[in-house]
């Protein structure tokens, strides 16, 4: 758990590492240094396809290339594909059920320096508001690595939610992931911590805080938002009785809010939720960010303590 | 172009107008007169030039097109029911929510719609994609676009023909059904896009000016298009708006409502009446 990568480098490699299917065309809008498709142009020049700094075009481009047989990547920051090609990915790719996988780098706040304009916090909840589209947000680089490669081999539009900061390496190489199932990263009975995006790792870092003062926490990593696990989380609703939800997004319309949906349907129980309160983001060191916005260990248990009361 | 072959055109161009007014009439809502100003270009591309199989509409191999002013699916769905792709006496159903003939165009739904479109400006941006493709796999197929000249506000048509240029898409063709009107009025009145192929011309695109509704100029333009190659090439086809409905005619007003029962009887009468003369 040494290491530190960022998941748009895992992207990059995935893509590289299966660019010899030749099905496979990888887009970028001036950014390919950024979301690391460069990797993929080295190797595959003939399928990688610069669109300049025009993402909406880009995102309708790779519709028209996806109606004709092409699995296709789409890649720019998520501000830019999930916010200003909205339409596009919606109307063009969504509505047709395309196979197009939008590679959405620099997400959230952990964007740093560049500040609030170019941190997505409202992506997700964008995303899964659109009929069919699966949304994915990793927490490493292994598990992005690996959802990458299961986003290729599925058909239909996904979303891939990837960041620009290093972040540690939770999961160990070789391990199996499925799309639309959560994994238990810790079992626990007192709690649940529900995580994804290099949140799972303060989780991990909170829960092994929690263990000290003797609670029990459970970490469940849900890397996918849509289709949600619904199974694995009514059961540590269930079996826990209380749920803290962590991510890099707004409460407003994210993982909080889609595990909430869950449980006031199925099993309701208290849930607090960690991620940014509704505000945009700035400009900043990405470390400085994460403690002023709240997305830190000592939130989480914060928040637990206040579950707890409610259980 | 051989008279007999011209007249056979003419003929099918005025049944599908017959057919726009049965559906729009039919639905009670719609967009009659950007269908009947882009009838006959439809209908050359559907009956004369694409390589297209009624019976195989996802053939890999076949030319494409995308109505990218999506808004006229009476015109396209006319088109397709006449060609063969699904029968004419489902136009009576068009809008409806037990049919299969969305509002606007459904790729999903309808046989021989190449593309779901609708929210205007996408449409040519996924016919270079689908031009790409082509040459991507060595194909021969062509790609055809049809842009409203309204629909050339949005920013996105100028991103998209940067992009075909750039990749020298010269298998992709763009009409442009140059009507002169939109919902608020006349295009130079709401936002003025001329000069329009001077536009794409200075975008790295061959533009050919021609007359929407002349069969032999369509032909030449489609052929011109066909034969150039290193560029895309836009037709900036000048139409009338309502063309074929003397009531309809030049007016902005029929851009997206129906006739009411007796007008449509009319249309139909001054249709078969020019059928008639033929």
């Amino acid at each position: 758990m040494s290491d530190k990568i960022a998941t748009r480098v895992a992207y990059g490699q995935a893509l590289a590492e299966i660019g010899g299917n030749e099905n496979i065309i990888v887009l970028d809008a001036d950014l390919s240094g950024s979301t690391k498709t460069d990797s993929f142009k080295k190797k595959y020049p003939e399928r990688h396809f610069n669109m300049g700094i025009a993402e909406s075009n880009m995102m309708a481009v790779a519709a028209g290339l996806a109606s004709c047989g092409k699995t296709v990547f789409a890649s720019t920051f998520a501000m830019f594909a999930a916010g200003r090609a909205f339409d596009q990915i919606r109307n063009s790719i969504g509505y047709p059920h395309l196979n197009v996988k939008i590679g959405a780098t620099h997400a959230g706040i952990t964007v740093g320096e560049d500040g609030a304009s170019h941190q997505a916090i409202e992506d997700i909840a964008l995303m899964r508001s659109i009929p069919g589209m699966t949304v994915v947000s990793p927490a490493d680089a292994v598990s992005a690595n690996a959802l990458v490669k299961l986003a290729a081999e599925m058909y239909g539009p996904v979303y891939l939610r990837l960041g620009r900061l290093d972040v540690p390496v939770v999961y160990d190489a070789g391990t199996k992931f499925e799309i639309g199932k959560g994994i238990t990263l810790k079992d626990g009975k007192d709690f649940t911590i529900i995580a994804n995006g290099f949140m799972v790792h303060k989780a991990m870092e909170a829960a092994e805080k929690l263990e000290a003062e003797g609670i029990s926490a459970r970490v469940i990593d849900i890397h996918t938002i849509k289709p949600i696990d619904t199974e694995l989380i009514i059961k540590a609703a269930s079996e826990t009785g209380a749920i803290v939800t962590c991510e890099e997004h707004n409460v407003v319309g994210g993982l909080g809010s889609a595990v909430a949906e869950v449980l006031v349907k199925n099993r309701p129980v208290p849930v607090e939720m960690v991620g940014v309160e509704d505000k945009f983001g700035k400009s900043g060191k990405p470390a400085h960010l994460v403690e002023m916005y709240g997305l830190t260990a000592e939130n989480i248990i914060e928040k637990t303590k206040k579950v707890l009361d409610r259980k | 172009m051989d008279a007999m072959v011209k007249s056979q055109l003419k003929r099918i161009s005025t049944q599908i107008r017959k057919d726009i007014i049965t559906a729009v009439s039919s639905a009670g809502s719609g967009h009659p007169g950007g269908s009947l100003s882009v009838a006959d270009i439809l209908t050359y591309l559907y009956f004369k030039e694409m390589n297209i199989d009624p019976q195989h509409p996802k053939n890999p191999d076949r030319d494409r097109l995308v109505l990218s002013k999506g808004h006229c699916t009476p015109g396209l769905y006319a088109t397709l029911a006449n060609r063969g792709f699904f029968p004419v006496e489902d136009l009576k159903t068009f809008r409806q929510a037990d049919s299969y003939l969305e509002g606007h165009p459904n790729m999903d739904k309808v046989p021989g719609v190449d593309m779901s479109t609708g929210s205007l400006g996408q449409g040519i941006s996924a016919a270079v994609g689908m031009a790409l493709a082509g040459k991507v796999d060595r194909k021969d197929y062509r790609v055809f676009a049809i842009l409203g000249d309204g629909e050339l506000q949005e920013g996105e048509v100028w991103e998209a023909a940067m992009a075909a240029a750039h990749y020298n898409l010269d298998n992709l063709t763009a009409f442009v059904d140059y009507n002169g009107l939109q919902i608020d009025g006349k295009i130079t009145d709401v936002m003025n896009p001329e000069p329009i192929a001077d536009k794409f011309r200075s975008f790295g695109w061959n533009a050919i000016a021609i007359n929407g509704h002349d069969f032999d100029e369509i032909e030449k333009a489609v052929e011109q298009a066909k034969s150039f190659k290193g560029k895309p090439t836009v037709i900036v086809a000048r139409t009338v708006k309502g063309k074929g409905v003397s009531f309809m005619e030049n007016l902005a007003s029929w851009h997206g409502s129906a006739p009411k029962k007796e007008q449509a009887e009319q249309a139909l009468k001054e249709l078969d009446d020019y059928l008639a003369g033929l």
